[in-house]
C-alpha cells in the first residue's frame, strides 16, 4: 500500500480492490445489499433466465417499503391483510417468492424489523463501518452516515451483486464539504444539508464521493448523520460519507448483525483506522459557515430551490443563467407561486412526516415536541406521520409520541416509503401544497399535481400547527 | 446486450436542464416485474401538459436519439428510465454532462451517452428540428448534414463492452478465483464483517 496520505473514501475503496484491470476500473468487493420491492424483480429474473446463483445470500437483506400502504398490516385476527393495488400486490409477492428461492434473509411486511431499507441497515447493525453498502436507490448514501461508502445502483447493477458480489467501477473524485462552527438553535441536520444542496446544486457532486467534515458533524447523533449523508443525491454525489467516531461506535453496539464478544474490539480497531489522513487532498472543497444555516425550505420543484424560511420566493429574472431562470419560472408556474412572496405566507394543507431522510427516532422526537399540546390547523386537511420502521414505531410508541400526534389531529401510520414517491397510496392531491420531511419536490413526486415544499420534522410540525410554512423556533418561544 | 457501433436518425430536441427520472418514468409505472412496455409512461407528466410536444410528434416518432440539457437523468437510481427510453426507441442521449448512476443504467442497457460541450449541444438541438444526427462510436464523432464535426471522450471500458456487446455479469463471473482469493483473505482478517446477515451461504 503506497504512503501516499489517502481520505476515508479512497481507504474504503482500496480496502475492496479485488482486482485492477489495465483499463482503470476496478472489480469491488461489495460487503452489504439492501433489497427492495421495486428495483429487484427484473434482476432475479436474469439470474433465473441465466441458471445464476446469488453468490452470498449471507450479504443481502431484503425488506419491502416502496409499495407497501401504511394503513394496517393485519386485521383483528392478525392476519395479513392483502394489498389492493394488483400491481403492487405482484411486486411484493416477487420479492417474497424471490428471496425465498435464493435464501435471502426477508423481513415480511408483518415482522417488526420491517421498514424502509435505509432506516432498516443501520438499525440491524448490518450498515458498518468502512463497508461497501449498496442498494437499487439512490438514497443509498444514507448509510454513508456511519462511515460507509454507500451508493445507489440500477437494477443491472443489483444482478451483477447478486451474482458476482462485486461491481466493476472506476475511483471517485473526492469531495469535501467543510462546515465551520455551530449550528444555531432550532437548525437541524435537514436544514444544513438542504442549505449544503443550495450551495452547491444539484450537479455540484456529480462523479464525486463526499466526505462532510467540521465540528458540527463530530457533535452530531448518528440519526443526524444519516439524514445528512441520505441527501448526498440531491447533490449529484452518489456516495456522501461521515468518519465513524465513538459516536458510532456506540450506536452500533449490540444491535443484531452487528459484531460481538472479542470480535467487537478488533472490529473497533479497525474502524478507528477509518478517517481521511490529515494531509489527504481532495480534488474539490467547499466550505459551509454553519451560523448562516437557517431552517430550510424548498420553493421550486428541484432540492437546490432552497432558501431561508424568513426569505421570499425568489424572481427567475435574478439568475444569471439564463437556463435557471427559465427552470425557475417554469418551477414557479407548477408550484403556483409568485416572486416575492414570503415563504411563511404560504398555505400548505398537507402534512408529510417520515422518509429514509426523517423517519427515525429523533426526527419523530422533534416533530413531537413542537405538536405536544397543539393541534393541527383547521387548513391542514390531511397529515400522517410514518415510522421509518416497526421497531422506531415500537419506541416511538413507548414514549408515547404516537399519541402526541393523534391528539394534534394527524395520522399515525405503519412504516414505509409513503408519500415521499407516488407509489403507493400515500399521495398529495393535485395543485394541493405539502410541508414534507422527505428528500425530493419534483414535478408530481408526492403525486400528479402535487406542489411539495421540503422542510425538516420540527418545521413540518410548526406547518401543521399554524396551516402555513412557519419559522419553527416562533413555535418554541411561545408556550403551547 | 446487443452491439453498439453507430447510430444515426433524427433526434429528439429536448433541452431542458436537470431533467430527472421522475420526469423520464413517474413512480406509477414502476410497479412492474418486467422491463417492457414503459415506453407509455415514459415523459408522461410532460406529454400531459403541452399537445404539442416533441415525444407525441410524429416527426420524432421512433427518433433513436435524444439531445437533452445540462445534468441530464439526475435523481431516482431507477433503470425504468433506460428501459422506458429504450422502448421508445432511444439508443443515445446527448448532453452536456449526465448524473452518474443514469449513465450507468444507460450503458448496461446499450444506450450510448454523449457528452458534449453546451455549445455544441446548442448547435444539435437546432440540427435536430429538423435533420438527422450521426453518431459513431468507433471514431467517438457526432455529424450533421452541414459538416458539423463534434469528437467526444468516452471511458474506453464502456466503449469496448458497448462495442462488443458484453454481458458484464458473464465476464466477472470468470474472475471467480480473484473473487474467491478476496473472500478468503476477508474470513480471515475480519470474519465479523464477511458473516453477514448469518445464513446459510
Amino acid at each position: 500500500m503506497s504512503s501516499k496520505p489517502r481520505t476515508l473514501y479512497e481507504k474504503i475503496f482500496d480496502a475492496h480492490v479485488v482486482e485492477r484491470r489495465d483499463d482503470g476500473t476496478c472489480l469491488i468487493f461489495i460487503d452489504r445489499h439492501l433489497v427492495h420491492e421495486v428495483t429487484s424483480p427484473q434482476a432475479f429474473e436474469a439470474l433465473r433466465i441465466n441458471a445464476r446463483k446469488v453468490r452470498h445470500p449471507e450479504l443481502t437483506l431484503a425488506v419491502p417499503d416502496h409499495n407497501l400502504p401504511t394503513t394496517a398490516r393485519t386485521d383483528a385476527q392478525g392476519n395479513r391483510m392483502p394489498i389492493a393495488d394488483e400491481e403492487s400486490r405482484a411486486q411484493l409477492a416477487a420479492l417474497e417468492r424471490n428471496t425465498h428461492d435464493f435464501g435471502i434473509r426477508y423481513f415480511d411486511a408483518t415482522a417488526r424489523q420491517q421498514g424502509i431499507v435505509h432506516v432498516v441497515g443501520p438499525e440491524q447493525g448490518f450498515s458498518l463501518p468502512g463497508t461497501t453498502i449498496v442498494c437499487g436507490d439512490s438514497h443509498t448514501a444514507c448509510h454513508g452516515g456511519l462511515g460507509a461508502w454507500a451508493f445507489g445502483i440500477g437494477t443491472s447493477e443489483v444482478e451483477h451483486v447478486l451474482a458476482t458480489q462485486t461491481l466493476l467501477l472506476r475511483p471517485s473524485k473526492t469531495m469535501e464539504v467543510r462546515v465551520e462552527g455551530d449550528l444555531a438553535p432550532g437548525v437541524t441536520a435537514k436544514d444544513l444539508i438542504m442549505h449544503i444542496i443550495g450551495v452547491i446544486g444539484t450537479a455540484g457532486g456529480t462523479g464525486h464521493v463526499i466526505e462532510y467534515r467540521g465540528k458540527v458533524f463530530e457533535q452530531m447523533s448518528i440519526e443526524s448523520r444519516l439524514t445528512v449523508c441520505n441527501m448526498s443525491i440531491e447533490g449529484g454525489a452518489r456516495g456522501g460519507l461521515i468518519a465513524p467516531d465513538e459516536t458510532t461506535f456506540a450506536y452500533i453496539k449490540g444491535r443484531t448483525f452487528a459484531p460481538t464478544a472479542d470480535e467487537w474490539d478488533d472490529a473497533v480497531a479497525y474502524w478507528k483506522t477509518l478517517y481521511s489522513d490529515p494531509d489527504a487532498v481532495f480534488d474539490k472543497s467547499v466550505t459551509i459557515d454553519a451560523r448562516e444555516v437557517e431552517p430550510s425550505v424548498t420553493w421550486g420543484t428541484s432540492p437546490e430551490d432552497v432558501v431561508a424560511i424568513g426569505g421570499t420566493v425568489p424572481d427567475p429574472a435574478g439568475f444569471t443563467d439564463p437556463s435557471k431562470q427559465e427552470a425557475a419560472r417554469a418551477s414557479l408556474d407548477y408550484m403556483g407561486l409568485t416572486p416575492g412572496t414570503r415563504m411563511q405566507d404560504i398555505a400548505v394543507q398537507n402534512i408529510f412526516i417520515g422518509s429514509c431522510t426523517n423517519s427515525r427516532i429523533e426526527d419523530l422526537r422533534a416533530a413531537a415536541e413542537v405538536l405536544r399540546g397543539r393541534r393541527k390547523h383547521a387548513n391542514i386537511k390531511w397529515g400522517i406521520v410514518v415510522p421509518g420502521s416497526g421497531l422506531v414505531k415500537l419506541q416511538a410508541e413507548a414514549e408515547g409520541l404516537d399519541k402526541v400526534f393523534t391528539d394534534a389531529g394527524l395520522e399515525w401510520r405503519e412504516p414505509g416509503c409513503s408519500a415521499c414517491l407516488g407509489m403507493n397510496p400515500d399521495k398529495v392531491p393535485a395543485g394541493e401544497r405539502s410541508a414534507s420531511t422527505s428528500n425530493r419536490n419534483f414535478v408530481g413526486r408526492q403525486g400528479p399535481g402535487a406542489r411539495t415544499h421540503l422542510v425538516s420534522p420540527a418545521m413540518a410540525a410548526a406547518a401543521a400547527v399554524t396551516g402555513h410554512l412557519t419559522d419553527v423556533r416562533e413555535l418554541m418561544r411561545e408556550p403551547a | 446486450m446487443e452491439k453498439v457501433s453507430h447510430i444515426e436518425g433524427r433526434a429528439i430536441p429536448f433541452g431542458r436542464k436537470n431533467v430527472d427520472t421522475d420526469v423520464i418514468i413517474p413512480a406509477r409505472w414502476l410497479k412492474t416485474v418486467s422491463r417492457e412496455g414503459l415506453g407509455q409512461g415514459a415523459f408522461e407528466t410532460v406529454r400531459a401538459k403541452d399537445p404539442d410536444n416533441v415525444f407525441d410528434s410524429e416527426e420524432f416518432a421512433g427518433a433513436p436519439i435524444l439531445v437533452a440539457g445540462d445534468n441530464f437523468g439526475c435523481g431516482s437510481s431507477r433503470e425504468h428510465a433506460a428501459w422506458a427510453m429504450l422502448d421508445l426507441g432511444i439508443r443515445a442521449v446527448i448532453a452536456p454532462s449526465f448524473s452518474d448512476i443514469f449513465a450507468g443504467n444507460a450503458f448496461k442497457n446499450g444506450i450510448l451517452t454523449v457528452v458534449l460541450p453546451p455549445e455544441q449541444v446548442q448547435r444539435l438541438l437546432e440540427v435536430a428540428k429538423t435533420d438527422p444526427i450521426f453518431i459513431d462510436l468507433e471514431s467517438q464523432s457526432v455529424t450533421t448534414p452541414f459538416q458539423d464535426r463534434f469528437t467526444f471522450e468516452i471511458d474506453p471500458f464502456r466503449k469496448h463492452y458497448l462495442l462488443e456487446g458484453l454481458d458484464e455479469v458473464g465476464l466477472t463471473l470468470e474472475r471467480d478465483e480473484a473473487i474467491s482469493r478476496y473472500e478468503e483473505r476477508l474470513a480471515a482478517g475480519r470474519p465479523w464483517l464477511a458473516r453477514g446477515t448469518g445464513v446459510a451461504a
